[in-house]
């Protein structure tokens, strides 16, 4: 395949969707502290550069299957701000009517098929999504993601020998923000690098910087490229870093002062705002004009929710089991 | 397959239990090309399972449809997961029963739920088969009727056949249904033979089944034991005791409204499964039937099972974990010497 070009036009399509999840982050720890919105969170502040870099590679009908750390991928893929923020509210406006909750978040319009609060239990889904994929040859593809702690558990490797013998479409892409809950990674994780385990399963393994746009956007097109032409699966270990903890509310004190603030003075959402400002793509005004359209579009979908009602109670008794078929 | 020009009809066609299973996965792929297969061993390659049950179909239906997987239970169900959540049917193998505690995160928190949590924007219509029981020896891990365990979790439906025919019907009925079913093969019986079903009759789910008539206890249950039920009724016909005998069937969603009905008419009623007494299925069962009925039975309604103990390997022992047909028939007595007859 020929190598495509990483344009300024390109940094700037990655470095939007990363802004709005950015900020729709930055709104949702603000509602949360201020008692405006309870629900579990986990936030993915460090993590957005990495989720959009790949996001923009992929088709609507493609699918994804992520984790309670997740909503970085599902903004990437598209999801729309209304049921996703109103499932978020537990209202019945929902994306999954209320009743899966943040962990669970759930929209086949836009390939979010599965959002998993079990570490590791979506690679073998997403192996199932691929190989219906591969059945019905129409071109999809499909990505799981996941965070370092999943490559130690025993699904992730039978997930990735399969994946590797079947020639799945499948895109496996670690995020490895190098705490696994509140454990350090060099203490739970025998390799240096998770890239290398796909040595194992015979698939390219690469690891990338996953705070580097250009980088982690090349990784994922060769993966995309690679899957959608049928020869098969991918590991993608992007190395990244969260900044909010496991858990809203995480005080993170697993975490050294020092290694925290070598880690902010990297983060990737300033240096690549200052990226596309050096391009010459956009302006300070652009990029400032692009955050008032994204807040506006936030304010709206928040009042969505927050307008929108519960659940009727009788909602409990319905979707337990289908229509009789 | 001995279907010949010479049946007649004086003498229906008969089947065994894995004939039967063989039918239904053959029937289910020739009505639906969305129906496939996977799990251990399972392509003519590798013999076509270890039970032979899916012989001949990987040749028929091709490898792409009908896929031998590694060793590798969670993968396997996630997979089936997968790939009904993109509008396929699947049939996931897990060779045995006691093998499905490798994949209980996929079948519990995934298969069981995703609809559910999803708002009903998914939805899961994947078909494990798997095979277990006692009695042959097979000792601690390959023995155990676990069926309890997902009949616990709201989203899954647990499916056991007693005859062939039934085999076929409920087994082409998970395969059809648009939820996830876990579909329990006897390994004991399954080369007892019973009448051939009609191709492509489909039995749906949840709804139970008088296997017999009667009028004095009804012997409820499902799986193997309704076999023994079903002998012990016609032994009894003899000393003029006329027992009902209410196959489930489909153990969970469970069908109440039937079992109820012939209590009611009974007044009496024995439980009966082979997995072990306690926390079974069995007191599900009777707590349904007490809340419905106090007042109006005529006995308490007791239990036969196994005994709470690993399924033990020598002969002996295993024996007396079972339950057995002797204590079906005591338990009938001794309901039937509660109170009057009448």
């Amino acid at each position: 395949m020929s190598t495509p070009t990483f344009t300024p036009q390109v940094l700037l399509e990655v470095w939007r969707k990363a802004r709005q999840i950015n900020l729709i982050d930055e709104k949702f720890r603000g509602l949360l502290r201020s008692g405006r919105l309870a629900a579990v969170y986990y936030s993915p502040r460090g993590q957005e550069i990495l989720a959009a870099a790949m996001g923009v590679h992929l088709q609507p009908t493609d699918y994804l299957v992520t984790t309670y750390r997740g909503i970085h991928d599902q903004l990437a893929k598209g999801i729309p701000l209304k049921p996703l923020f109103a499932e978020y509210y537990a209202k019945a406006t929902g994306a999954c009517k209320g009743k899966g909750g943040p962990m669970h978040i759930t929209h086949p319009e836009t390939g979010v098929m599965v959002t998993t609060g079990i570490v590791g239990s979506g690679l073998p889904i997403a192996n199932g999504l691929a190989w219906a994929s591969q059945l019905k040859k129409d071109g999809r593809v499909t990505l799981v993601t996941f965070g370092d702690g999943a490559s130690n558990i025993g699904a992730f490797h039978e997930a990735l020998n399969m994946a590797g013998l079947w020639k799945l479409p499948v895109i496996f892409l670690c995020q490895n923000n190098l705490y696994g809950e509140s454990s350090k990674y060099e203490k739970c994780t025998s390799v240096d690098h998770i890239g290398e385990r796909a040595a194992s399963y015979k698939m390219p393994g690469v690891t990338v910087d996953g705070n580097d746009a250009e980088a982690m956007w090349r990784a994922s097109a060769d993966a995309v490229a690679r899957a959608r032409a049928g020869e098969g699966p991918t590991l993608i270990e992007a190395k990244t870093f969260r900044f909010m903890g496991h858990y809203f509310g995480d005080p993170g004190a697993y975490i050294p002062k020092e290694e925290y603030e070598a880690h902010l003075a990297k983060d990737p959402m300033p240096k690549t705002r200052a990226a596309v400002l050096a391009s010459g793509i956009a302006t300070e005004a652009d990029l400032e004009k692009y955050d008032a359209e994204v807040n506006a579009k936030i304010e709206e979908a928040l009042q969505f929710a927050a307008d929108s009602p519960f659940p009727d109670v009788g909602e409990i008794d319905i979707d337990v089991y289908g229509a009789a078929a | 397959m001995s279907a010949t020009a010479t049946t007649t009809e004086a003498k229906p066609e008969m089947i065994t239990f894995t004939e039967a299973f063989s039918r239904a996965l053959h029937d289910a792929m020739e009505m639906d090309p969305t129906v496939i297969m996977l799990g251990e061993d399972i392509a003519d390659e590798e013999g076509g399972g270890i039970f032979k049950v899916t012989k001949g179909l990987s040749t028929k239906f091709g490898g792409e449809r009908v896929r031998t997987t590694p060793i590798s239970e969670q993968a396997i169900v996630g997979a089936a997961i997968g790939a009904s959540l993109a509008g396929m049917r699947p049939v996931a193998e897990i060779m045995l029963m006691n093998f499905i505690t490798v994949p209980m995160d996929q079948i519990v928190n995934h298969a069981a739920k995703l609809r559910f949590m999803s708002g009903g924007q998914t939805h899961v219509p994947i078909t494990i088969r798997t095979r277990t029981g006692a009695g042959a020896g097979t000792g601690g891990q390959h023995s155990d009727m676990l069926e309890a365990w997902f009949a616990h979790v709201a989203g899954m439906k647990v499916v056991t056949p007693s005859t062939p025919a039934d085999a076929y019907g409920l087994l082409l009925g998970c395969i059809f249904d648009n939820d996830p079913c876990l579909f329990i093969e006897d390994q004991l019986t399954r080369t007892q033979t019973g009448p051939a079903p009609v191709k492509g009759e489909i039995i749906k789910l949840g709804k139970a089944h008088i296997a017999r008539e009667g009028t004095d206890v009804s012997i409820v249950g499902y799986g193997r034991p309704i076999r023994d039920a079903m002998a012990l009724a016609e032994k009894l016909t003899g000393e003029g005791i006329s027992v009902e005998v209410v196959d489930l069937r489909t153990v969970s969603p469970m069908d109440t409204e039937t079992v109820i009905k012939s209590v009611a008419k009974t007044g009496r009623a024995v439980v009966v499964h082979e997995a072990p007494r306690s926390f079974g299925c069995g007191a599900e069962i009777v707590a349904r039937i007490q809340e419905a009925l106090y007042g109006q039975l005529k006995a308490p309604v007791l239990r036969v099972a196994s005994r709470d103990v690993t399924v033990p390997f020598s002969r002996v022992l295993e024996a007396e974990y079972l339950y057995k047909g002797a204590d079906i028939e005591a338990a009938v007595r001794r309901t039937l010497d509660t109170g009057s007859r009448k």
